[in-house]
């Protein structure tokens, strides 16, 4: 296990399958630019984390890379104007999410100058401060480009007791269809490494693995060429999916698995998507924000496939009919790849940072699915899943809602690649399940915290009352101590004559009441009330 | 020593039993005060089910005083707010049967958040005075608001309102908050009249 690795040996994953690739329709074409389009519809949450806060004002003008919304707390990312135009609006706008809701989005109507505003490169970037390369990167706005948009620059920041020995570009693209990252390999590998040396310049790994499946054989020789003298280890490994999902990934060029629950940082590696390299590239090389990506358009309902350079905002029906979309009522608007994207509701909502592809397929091409059997308990799908969790198990307490064995069985660790449901014979929606029970999980841990904070307030109060009661008590007792020590003092300071008066006159009653019993018992008892005057 | 020991083994075994019931007994004693559990871990750990709104709809004046009382033999299905899934963790704590809620204490509803319409507040202070957790915020003749973050939801502001200008209004769901649906279960899709009425009123 400790042996020493020959240089470029690769590991093998647990389960993983192998559907049809579809990757040819959209390659063989140079990367395509986009027009600009009319209006810009850019959603403040566009990755994961808080969605950004709007800095500008509706009917402002704003210049080609101006930022128009600030991070808004840690994991966070900032947001900028793909190209000149006026804000007309930041108001909700139906966005790209399988929910099919509405989210706060600015609006930009272009002016089709496409003017760009100030540019801030860095000259030497081994020149600045590590905080000030990092904090540039961040105010980039750069996200995951690779699908999961985690904010890039909080990557870059790992804890000090954990140095990064590693760093890992992911160019595997596992996912059918989806080809931009090979289209952006083959034509910029120059860029892409030079991104790779800011990463290296800010992380100062001992070694870099850039991991690539072995169907670009073209990818990888294009990064070979531009290698020159770095000592980056381009390494290429069978195809399967899913091996680009970063811990199977980490295991195939490391043979290192990620603990259940941590981080690729706890065994010391980072593990960054080639698109994001290349956008750091353009953000610390060139000084431009992200506001473009290249997006993959393919599917049989669409004239011209390929990949293009589109700016964020862009609406996909735009984008779509440019190249020659024709929507049948059957037909289905997929954003991301057949495996782990999901149907948008309308084409009318926007490209985001973190669309990797659009997947416009016919009805025959790609069919609605099959409706759902019983489970035969053959395990296919134990035996395709790359996590090596037990689908099966998971599937049966997701219907019984026996969420405490489902953590039991690591659902956390589900990276929802959906290869158990591709290999079900029943055609059972596995991964639905497990995403609803992952919310509810979610939702139940946070109604934990919100309870726990509920009874923290609910008891402080209960004290605060008590400790109101009691003061009040206190003070009450306290007039009725000053009250009663004023009397006394009262009886105190009067004269001798009055006390003795009073007392007297009591003595006087009793004695009365004394001599009228005497009466009734009989005559001769004296003593008695003479005692009692005697003693006063 | 040994001779006593052969000579009288009942008075020694006695002895020895008697010794020992000693020690141990002082054992347990010190235990029981040095390592004394402060109050009743069970009803701590029932506190911790219950969802803290401290609504009173179980007719206890907040979820520690019904944590205690189910303790104490309480029944477990007063709590709404907790629903059947709270009962369901109660009754898995307490190795009891799940029971259905207690519909004489409500219906599991929707989560709620109260919102004070302001311009109709007089400021009288009644709400922030019947709140449990401090969720409103104002003074005397002067605007209230709810604090949405701390409302729990338990309405209990509703009623001491002299111009009734609380609302409660079920929490949407937002983006962060959506998710997706358990998927209708396989077996009901296997007979077609199961999946589609229509097809079977057509038949009748």
């Amino acid at each position: 296990m400790n042996a020493p690795h020959k240089k470029g040996q690769t590991w093998d994953i647990h389960g993983g399958i192998h559907p049809p690739e579809n990757k040819t329709q959209s390659l063989g074409k140079p990367i395509m630019q986009a027009a600009v389009p009319a209006q810009l519809i850019l959603p403040l949450s566009q990755s994961i984390g808080a969605p950004a806060e709007p800095c500008v004002e509706p009917g402002e003008h704003v210049l080609k890379g101006q930022l128009i919304a600030q991070a808004a707390g840690f994991v966070s990312v900032p947001l900028h104007a793909p190209s000149s135009g006026r804000v007309t609006a930041i108001e909700d706008r139906p966005i790209a999410h399988s929910s099919g809701m509405s989210a706060p989005c600015i609006v930009i109507d272009t002016d089709g100058e496409d003017r760009w505003g100030e540019r801030t490169p860095i000259a030497d970037y081994t020149a600045v401060e590590r905080t000030e390369l990092i904090n540039h990167i961040r105010n980039a706005g750069i996200a995951g480009m690779g699908g999961a948009g985690f904010p890039t620059a909080v990557k870059l920041n790992p804890p000090a007791d954990k140095p990064i020995t590693t760093l890992i570009i992911n160019a595997t693209e596992c996912e059918p269809y989806i080809t931009a990252d090979h289209a952006l390999i083959l034509e910029r590998a120059g860029d892409i490494l030079q991104g790779v040396d800011v990463l290296t310049h800010l992380l100062q790994p001992a070694r870099i693995l850039i991991g690539l499946e072995d169907n670009k054989p073209d990818a990888a020789a294009a990064l070979r060429d531009s290698l020159r003298d770095r000592p980056y280890q381009v390494i290429e490994f069978p195809t399967k999916y899913p091996s680009g999902g970063e811990k199977q990934l980490i295991e195939i060029l490391t043979g290192k698995q990620v603990p259940s629950g941590g981080l690729p940082a706890d065994l010391g590696i980072v593990c960054q998507n080639i698109g994001t390299c290349y956008a750091i590239k353009r953000a610390v090389v060139d000084g431009e924000p992200l506001i473009s990506r290249i997006t993959t358009l393919t599917g049989n309902a669409l004239k011209t496939l390929g990949n293009t350079e589109v700016l964020l905002g862009t609406t996909m029906q735009t984008l779509l009919e440019a190249h020659g979309w024709q929507p049948t009522p059957q037909s289905r608007l997929i954003m991301g790849g057949p495996m782990m994207g999901f149907t948008v509701h309308s084409a009318n909502v926007p490209i985001v940072k973190t669309t990797n592809c659009l997947l416009a397929p016919t009805a025959e091409e790609l069919p609605p699915p099959h409706l759902a059997q019983a489970c035969i308990r053959c395990g296919m799908c134990a035996e395709a899943c790359p996590a090596s969790l037990l689908p099966q198990q998971l599937y049966w307490y997701s219907r019984a809602r026996e969420y405490e064995q489902l953590e039991a069985h690591n659902i956390a660790d589900c990276i929802e690649c959906g290869a158990c449901s591709y290999v079900c014979p029943s055609n059972i929606p596995l991964v639905q399940y497990y995403r609803a029970s992952k919310a509810e999980l979610r939702e139940r841990a946070e109604e934990h915290i919100k309870a726990e904070h509920s009874r923290q307030r609910f008891e402080f109060r209960q004290e605060r009352l008590e400790a109101a009661e009691r003061e009040k008590e206190a003070k009450k007792a306290a007039r009725k101590a000053a009250a009663a020590k004023r009397a006394a003092q009262k009886e105190a300071s009067t004269p001798d004559g009055d006390n003795s008066a009073a007392t007297a006159k009591q003595a006087e009653i009793e004695a009365a009441v004394a001599r009228a019993k005497a009466k009734k018992v009989g005559i001769g008892q004296p003593a008695h009330s003479d005692d009692n005057e005697v003693g006063n | 020593m040994m001779e006593f020991a052969t000579e009288y083994p009942f008075w020694v075994a006695v002895i020895v039993l008697l010794s020992m019931c000693a020690i141990f007994g002082g054992l347990l004693g010190f235990a029981s005060i040095k390592f004394k559990v402060e109050g009743n871990p069970i009803v701590d750990q029932i506190n911790d089910i219950l969802p803290q709104t401290q609504c009173g709809q179980c007719s206890y004046p907040g979820c520690k005083p019904y944590a205690e009382a189910i303790a104490n033999g309480e029944a477990i299905n007063k709590c709404p707010p907790g629903g059947e899934a709270g009962i369901q963790a109660l009754a898995d704590l307490l190795d009891m049967e799940p029971i259905p809620l207690d519909a004489e204490h409500g219906a599991e509803a929707v989560r709620t958040v109260a919102y004070i319409r302001e311009d109709e507040c007089i400021g009288c202070t009644k709400c922030i005075q019947a709140c449990p957790v401090d969720a409103i915020l104002g003074a005397a003749k002067l605007m209230h608001t709810v604090i949405a973050d701390e409302c729990t939801g338990c309405d209990l502001c509703v009623e001491p309102c002299p111009v009734d200008c609380i609302d409660m209004l079920p929490i949407e769901v937002d983006l962060q908050h959506w998710a997706w649906e358990l998927p209708p279960s396989a077996e009901a899709n296997l007979i077609v009249t199961d999946r589609n009425p229509r097809v079977s009123g057509e038949a009748a």
